[in-house]
């Protein structure tokens, strides 16, 4: 029973994982369909969604039904617990890398101008931040996972470093409010993704440390568990 | 009401065979403790520490303290005045064939020469209510033996009976693994009501059944108490590794 038990923990894994790769690839195709104003990439966002909407209810299913039947306790049960929060989380990164793709659907048709800010850096950061909470899970790492929720303030700057000068270049050159305004929803929906990217570390350390570091809580260590404590 | 259980550097033998290595644990009053572990781990031996049964197997002996609120179990306490203190509920309902249901219940205070008919008929009842068992058997009490109930009735009767000498302390072994989901049910919802008034201690293999009905849960592993923490804690984020192995299913 317990052979079938991990197999069923490892498929959910897996099953994850593929996930993870499409919201990952979701977004970088976002973010080069921005900086090279390619529709066929933001096409292929807008297909991919319908694959990570159908992944993420397979793997609610895959992890109600552990839940139902196995009863998992200790680690087995943080790690269901993680698992669904972590398709939720991957499920609404691929939703930001749609709004992404509409929103340069919408440039597109605008005439291009120049723009005081690097969202290629900012899409490169949060890539970053969404490949490594991936890493850090399948590695069963929370030292990954903590070096992530790190990051995340790193692209809050950024985020906030593009709303001043994309409000300052509005009010200058009123002429391309339009294009400084697309760019700004886009840098809001990169911060998202680096916010989800920080939510699914935050349920690996969870899962691997039992440790709640939610809202900027502490974990008290985020060292790898003592093997044993003697009784 | 309850009362709290100590035990100190508790040591138990099998003639040369030891099967409890320094077990320390505090039990807390009120409140229901379930002890897991492997079969063959030590947890029906160290349940039968707590009211004297392991002495009573032959070259069965017993190192260290055991305390049940003021009384010194192993010092200066009679097995007898123990179990009045201490009743036992076993894996297997045992009512006395024999006996009707009123009988069954009254047998440990008639052992005890209470012979009032008045007083016993009111702790019957009493013991049945809070068995949840009166409103099943309360017009056939004289008429039905306890060994016509069904499984999970008789379990409940031996839990009056254990509840009729007015112990402070409920040791339960097993006392699910016999019935089914039902009438396991309704001794899960009883164990939760008794706590309020008595001092619980239950043995299971089932571990799901730990953490529904106990505050605190140790483990037991080859003798040795691994680990004792709130159930929560057991069954979330142990401790020890091998706990963690063994509730995760990984060995056991």
């Amino acid at each position: 029973m317990r052979t079938r038990f991990q197999q069923q923990m490892e498929d959910l894994r897996e099953k994850l994982l593929r996930m993870g790769g499409l919201a990952e690839l979701a977004v970088d195709r976002a973010c080069q369909a921005y900086t090279e104003r390619d529709l066929t990439r933001c096409q292929l966002v807008l297909e991919n969604e319908s694959l990570i909407n159908a992944a993420e209810r397979e793997i609610d299913e895959m992890a109600f039904d552990v839940l139902a039947t196995q009863q998992p306790a200790a680690t087995d049960l943080r790690f269901i617990l993680a698992v669904t929060k972590i398709n939720a989380d991957l499920e609404r990164v691929g939703d930001q890398a749609v709004n992404i793709a509409e929103r340069v659907m919408d440039m597109i048709e605008l005439p291009s101008v120049e723009l005081p800010v690097d969202i290629g850096r900012m899409a490169t950061a949060v890539s970053a931040m969404v490949r490594r909470a991936l890493e850090s899970f399948v590695e069963g790492k929370a030292e990954l996972a903590q070096a992530v929720l790190e990051m995340d303030h790193v692209v809050d700057r950024m985020r906030d470093e593009a709303f001043i000068v994309l409000v300052r270049k509005m009010n200058e050159e009123p002429q391309v409010t339009q294009q400084a305004l697309d760019a700004l929803l886009v840098a809001r929906n990169l911060e998202r993704v680096a916010d989800h990217a920080t939510n699914i570390s935050e349920d690996v350390i969870f899962w691997v440390l039992g440790a709640d570091v939610r809202h900027h809580a502490q974990a008290a260590s985020v060292a790898p568990r003592t093997e044993r404590n003697e009784a | 009401m309850g009362v709290g259980i100590k035990v100190e550097h508790l040591n138990a033998f099998y003639g040369k065979t030891q099967a409890l290595f320094d077990v320390n644990i505090t039990v807390q009053a009120n409140h229901a403790t379930a002890l897991i572990g492997p079969s063959g781990c030590g947890k029906s031996t160290f349940i039968r520490c707590l009211n004297r049964m392991h002495e009573t197997i032959p070259e069965a002996r017993v190192e260290g303290a055991v305390h049940i609120g003021d009384l010194s179990v192993y010092n200066g306490t009679s097995a007898t005045q123990l179990r009045r203190r201490v009743g036992m509920v076993f894996q297997k309902p045992n009512p006395f064939p024999t006996m009707s249901i009123y009988d069954n219940v009254a047998a440990g205070l008639k052992l005890n020469g209470f012979r009032k008919r008045k007083q016993l008929d009111e702790v019957v009842e009493q013991s049945l209510n809070a068995s949840a068992l009166w409103d099943e058997v309360k017009d056939n009490l004289h008429k039905k033996s306890g060994a016509s109930l069904s499984g999970g009735q008789q379990q409940r009767l031996c839990i009056a009976r254990a509840l009729a000498v007015q112990p402070e302390v409920l040791l339960m072994d097993e006392p699910c693994s016999a019935l089914d989901p039902i009438s396991t049910g309704k001794i899960e919802e009883l164990i939760f009501q008794l706590k309020e008034q008595y001092t619980i201690v239950i043995v299971t293999h089932n571990m799901q059944q730990a953490a529904r009905v106990a505050e605190f849960t140790g483990f037991f592993l080859l003798g040795k108490m691994i680990e004792f923490d709130k159930t929560e804690k057991i069954f979330t984020k142990p401790s020890d590794k091998r706990t963690e192995d063994y509730v995760t299913g990984r060995f056991g």
